[in-house]
């Protein structure tokens, strides 16, 4: 096996949920040594959300943690008896680790004695990121919530939908997405930086915040020219037709987007060049906004008797952008992404053989590997306890008696 | 403890090479300290044409969409399909510790500047490329154009979004949302290369895909599909994929917008549940079949519609009696998980991210102003984050650049215009 590149870098993962747990998978692909702390007492809501093996619901058997860890370790502890977080001190200390991760709502890891202050006191070189929604200062760093609400925050909720409807906010948990690609950079960069000077540092991510670095221009037109952007359906103010239309069958779908005459010229090619094509009102781009209700209805009535699919292959053929509205199944069956091997085959214990998503980004020396399935609970005790941390036998069987390594 | 005024990439520098689709990944490095040189084409990059414009002036220097990733970049201008510009191009390599670039595959190496040429220049180099689809594969054979709305359908995130009696819908506003999953992708990747180009000396190539970046965003919906042959649709202003039987109601209207909120079990709904069934009680607006609700062992998995109507009703009455900020305010005192569906005036209002100093007055002397911009992704603290300079004008460091630090001479850097190449 080729070098991999984080190889060397230790991480202790208290991180659950998404956001965190995603940021750690990134170093955890790429050779980096990431121990997820997790509880039995406690099993974290991805262990309890579907999908499951089989729609029987079990910690194990979910699909959605397994997504953000595979790759690493896993470890039972019970941060809430007193020798939990004596242990977690010994491992950072021990291992030695340079990375701490945590997502709890913030103020937790402090109660437990491992806040920043307190481990830096015993690594003073440790690089620490913790995220949550809103950051871990603030009026309202308290105020639980999960990515769902975090969406509504940022302001992507309202400016998804239809004027004339409720928001309906963008697919899932829309605001978790940003946090872990800035957060890894930010903790690779915190690294180097400790090389170079031998100092470690706390990083503080706020969902909330690196999700507005996804709407920069609609702040900027807003804190300039006071406008506060709104839900437009599929429409662009420079597009049209762009929008989704009907292909046949049930629920299949096809986007077409015209940027310019050109595509114009060629899109009204592959319909056959209809007599309402050469309509002087839709000749061109201002033509065609101002008469976009009915284009899109002209449209409409033509895609709806074609195969989406092939609606795809024949608009691009002639250089127009359309792109099937992909279902799960399409992506698991997308040929690029299938080329790509976006999807990893991983055989997990409890969740049995099954197709999570590789890093979408490829390194061409040093790419992410699959090593090992995400951690059942409580699966390396036994490595990180005896053999990284050598806790003696007895010493072992008075704390899982004790209940600590639950 | 005096901070440090640099940014832990300090020392590092940057060649930005991206259109639109690729400003981001420039910009969190910039952000982070590197020192970013934006090269734009001759006459300038073809987005600093984009709306939003600063006043609504249309013009090629006040382009709010150009301003928004761009600060924290130099700006030259070059010309690098010119042989002299490829020259020019070289020098900066040899200099350079990263390169970020969005032409279409294939392009760069025909201009004897891809990956394999640069890196026998300078094999610390990290180069990043971010398209569409990858570098390779069959719609990269077939050119496939993906802008926004095509990368949404083709990554599966459209088609999960959006009402139920609608076609499946985007993300509105300024900001194509496909692109900056990419360039945020591509700023993690590109720092895993440069952790193992720091340990080891050498560059790499980090290829990234718009379309894999956008699958990430289905998070869990894909998986029902993989495992248990269950196709997940969109469901609107509801959330799907937490109960087998109901889509779950999200957002409620109130008395003067939105709020989400959703019926949850387990310890953290259980605590919202009985804390919100308080309130309505104290407002005579709760009745018996929530009283008799067990919170403790309310399940979503197991409700069925007829069940989650009764709440429904209740919940609906209750919100839309309310005003967001009352709902709000109640909400962080009790730990209750209700959030205001915020537009963005609500953001700027924002109490959390005022405390936390969010917004930055960045100077643009050029328009005689200072705009508020969002700050950034995180707090460090030990190497600070900030803007260091707003977005530049067109060529606007190209004397700097090539004259005091490529040590071109002056009368070269006139001939040098008048051939377009700068």
């Amino acid at each position: 096996m080729t070098r991999m590149a984080l190889e060397g870098i230790k991480v202790i993962d208290c991180t659950w949920l998404a956001v965190g747990s995603w940021l750690t998978r990134y170093m955890a692909d790429h050779g980096a040594d990431v121990i997820h702390v997790e509880s039995a007492t406690h099993p974290e809501m991805l262990r309890h959300s579907p999908p499951f093996k089989d729609n029987i619901p079990g910690v194990d058997r979910a699909a959605y943690m397994p997504k953000f860890n595979h790759n690493k370790y896993g470890i039972t502890l019970n941060l809430n008896h007193p020798k939990g977080p004596e242990l977690l001190k010994k491992l950072l200390v021990t291992w030695p680790a340079d990375v701490v991760a945590q997502s709890y709502r913030p103020g937790q890891m402090e109660k437990w004695g491992l806040g920043y202050d307190e481990l830096k006191k015993v690594k003073p070189d440790i690089v620490m990121v913790c995220t949550s929604i809103w950051g871990q200062t603030g009026p309202y760093h308290n105020q639980p919530g999960v990515g769902t609400n975090g969406v509504s925050l940022s302001g992507v909720t309202h400016i998804t939908g239809w004027p004339d409807k409720l928001p309906s906010g963008p697919w899932g948990a829309y605001t978790d997405t940003p946090a872990p690609r800035f957060g890894v950079a930010a903790v690779l960069a915190a690294l180097d930086y400790r090389r170079r000077t031998g100092k470690g540092q706390c990083i503080d991510v706020s969902q909330y915040e690196a999700a507005l670095y996804f709407q920069i221009p609609a702040i900027l037109d807003y804190t300039v020219n006071g406008r506060a952007a709104t839900r437009a359906g599929n429409r662009l103010p420079y597009a049209a037709p762009h929008g989704v239309f009907p292909g046949t069958g049930e629920d299949r779908w096809i986007a077409i987007a015209v940027f310019d005459d050109d595509e114009w010229q060629a899109f009204c090619g592959v319909i056959g060049n209809p007599d309402w094509c050469r309509s002087p009102k839709f000749a061109t781009m201002r033509g065609r906004k101002a008469n976009e209700d009915e284009l899109e209805g002209l449209i409409g009535a033509w895609t709806i008797q074609q195969k989406a699919e092939e609606i795809m292959e024949k608009m691009q053929q002639a250089g127009v952008p359309a792109g099937l509205v992909s279902n799960s199944q399409d992506i698991y069956e997308d040929p690029q992404l299938t080329y790509r091997e976006h999807f990893w085959t991983v055989d997990h214990p409890g969740v049995g053989v099954h197709h999570p998503d590789g890093p979408p980004f490829r390194l061409s020396k040093t790419p992410a590997q699959l090593r090992m399935a995400a951690p059942i609970l409580g699966r390396d005790n036994d490595y990180v306890y005896t053999q990284i941390l050598g806790v003696p036998d007895d010493e072992l069987v008075q704390l899982i008696d004790d209940g600590v390594l639950r | 403890m005096i901070q440090r005024e640099e940014g832990a990439l300090e020392g590092f520098r940057v060649l930005d090479l991206t259109y639109q689709w690729g400003f981001l990944c420039g910009k969190v490095l910039g952000d982070l300290g590197a020192d970013v040189i934006k090269i734009d084409p001759r006459g300038g990059d073809p987005s600093r044409n984009l709306a939003p414009f600063y006043k609504d002036i249309p013009d090629s220097e006040k382009s709010l969409y150009w301003f928004s990733y761009n600060s924290n970049k130099r700006g030259i201008t070059l010309d690098i399909s010119h042989r002299d510009g490829q020259g020019i191009f070289k020098k900066l390599v040899e200099t350079a510790d990263f390169l970020i670039e969005t032409y279409p595959p294939g392009y760069m190496d025909g201009l004897g500047l891809g990956y394999s040429q640069l890196s026998r220049l300078n094999p610390r180099l990290v180069m990043t490329s971010i398209t569409p689809f990858g570098q390779s594969g069959p719609y990269v054979d077939k050119k496939f154009k993906s802008p926004d709305l095509v990368s949404w359908a083709l990554g599966g995130v459209l088609y999960m979004s959006g009402d139920t009696d609608r076609p499946p819908v985007r993300i509105s506003g300024p900001q194509p949302q496909a692109d900056v999953h990419a360039a945020a992708e591509a700023a993690a990747g590109t720092m895993i290369a440069h952790y193992y180009r720091q340990s080891t000396g050498e560059g790499q190539w980090v290829d990234v895909s718009v379309q894999q970046a956008v699958v990430w965003v289905l998070m869990n919906s894909h998986l029902f599909w993989d495992i248990n042959r269950i196709m997940l649709k969109r469901a609107g202003s509801k959330r799907t994929g937490l109960s087998s039987n109901v889509d779950q109601p999200l957002v409620w209207p109130t008395k003067n917008g939105f709020i989400t909120f959703a019926l949850l079990g387990g310890k953290a709904g259980a605590k919202t549940n009985k804390s919100l069934l308080k309130w309505m009680e104290e407002e005579g607006m709760s009745n018996e079949f929530l009283r008799q609700t067990d919170w403790d062992k309310f399940d979503m998995a197991v409700l069925t519609q007829s069940v989650l109507d009764k709440y429904q009703e209740v919940f609906g009455k209750f919100f839309l009696s309310h005003t967001n900020e009352e709902l709000f305010a109640r909400a962080v005192r009790e730990n209750i998980i209700v959030f205001p569906v915020n537009k963005i005036d609500d953001i700027w209002k924002d109490a959390n991210l005022a405390a936390r100093d969010f917004w930055v007055k960045v100077e643009h002397p050029e328009l005689n102003d200072s705009i508020s911009y969002p700050g950034f992704f995180a707090k460090f603290s030990e190497t600070p984050i900030k803007i260091r300079r707003r977005a530049p004008l067109i060529g606007e460091h190209n004397a700097e650049i090539y004259e005091k630090e490529l040590k071109i001479p002056h009368d070269q850097v006139i001939i040098l215009k008048e051939a377009g190449v700068i």
